[in-house]
């Protein structure tokens, strides 16, 4: 299971859901075995040759992201990017780039609007399972 | 002896641990010794071919080794090598990638 602030949500959902190309960025926290908790978001350019339908981060940005966890002691939970007018589902080159333990976020936005967040996890035959994932709210 | 640095998804395969120190000359050294060492980063790390696939890249201290002698790089004492993960991916209508 993962979890995410509303507040968080709100923050993530604002970067991404102006944009017709794909966004895409990194996420951190305390992972507690069963228990994985967002508690900061970084966003980062697509450095895809095809925006509109693909995205891809440059290794320096990875490596800086890496940096981060280490630097704040928080563990790097992950990859979220967002699917302009395309289901919350991860596609086959999602897939065969994914890494294992990452937890793989997706946003689906329809004509520019918040539709649905899933979360996806590679298992131990390289296929995507969905992970549970939960907004909290804060009073 | 260098230090390197293993990326947060494939530190499973080196029981939790972030950073190796390795005798070694090149980068192709540290590849072969690494993945001795942790046969389950093989599949990662290296190709049919025993190259270090394209959705892979190595940086010697800053520098990405495709813009040096790539895994004949030379590693001295107190450099640092990084590991680092392609991450890409992208919505099915156009399946024109390559991985």
């Amino acid at each position: 299971m993962i979890s995410l602030n509303q507040n968080l949500l709100k923050k993530l959902v604002a970067d991404v859901e102006p944009s017709t190309d794909e966004c895409c960025g990194f996420f951190f926290g305390p992972d507690k075995g069963e228990h994985r908790v967002i508690t900061k978001i970084m966003s980062v350019e697509n450095s895809a040759p095809d925006k509109f339908r693909n995205f891809a981060i440059a290794p320096k940005d990875y490596l800086n992201a890496e940096n981060f966890a280490d630097q704040y002691n928080l563990q790097f939970l992950g990859v979220y990017h967002s699917h302009p007018n395309y289901p919350a589902i991860p596609s086959e080159y999602d897939r065969l780039a994914a890494w294992p333990y990452f937890s793989y976020i997706i946003l689906s936005i329809i004509n520019k609007k918040f539709d649905a967040i899933r979360s996806w996890n590679l298992n131990s035959n390289f296929q995507f399972e969905e992970e549970s994932l939960s907004i909290t709210y804060s009073l | 002896m260098a230090t390197v640095i293993i990326p947060t998804p494939l530190r499973k395969f080196t029981n939790n641990t972030s950073k190796l120190v390795v005798q070694a000359n090149t980068v192709s050294d540290i590849v072969q010794k690494i993945t001795a060492d942790f046969p389950e980063l093989k599949k990662h790390l290296l190709d049919a071919n025993g190259k270090v696939p394209s959705f892979i890249n190595i940086f010697v201290d800053d520098d990405d080794i495709r813009n040096l002698q790539q895994e004949q790089t030379a590693v001295k004492e107190n450099t640092i090598v990084s590991i680092v993960p392609a991450i890409a991916g992208g919505s099915p209508f156009y399946p024109h990638y390559s991985v």
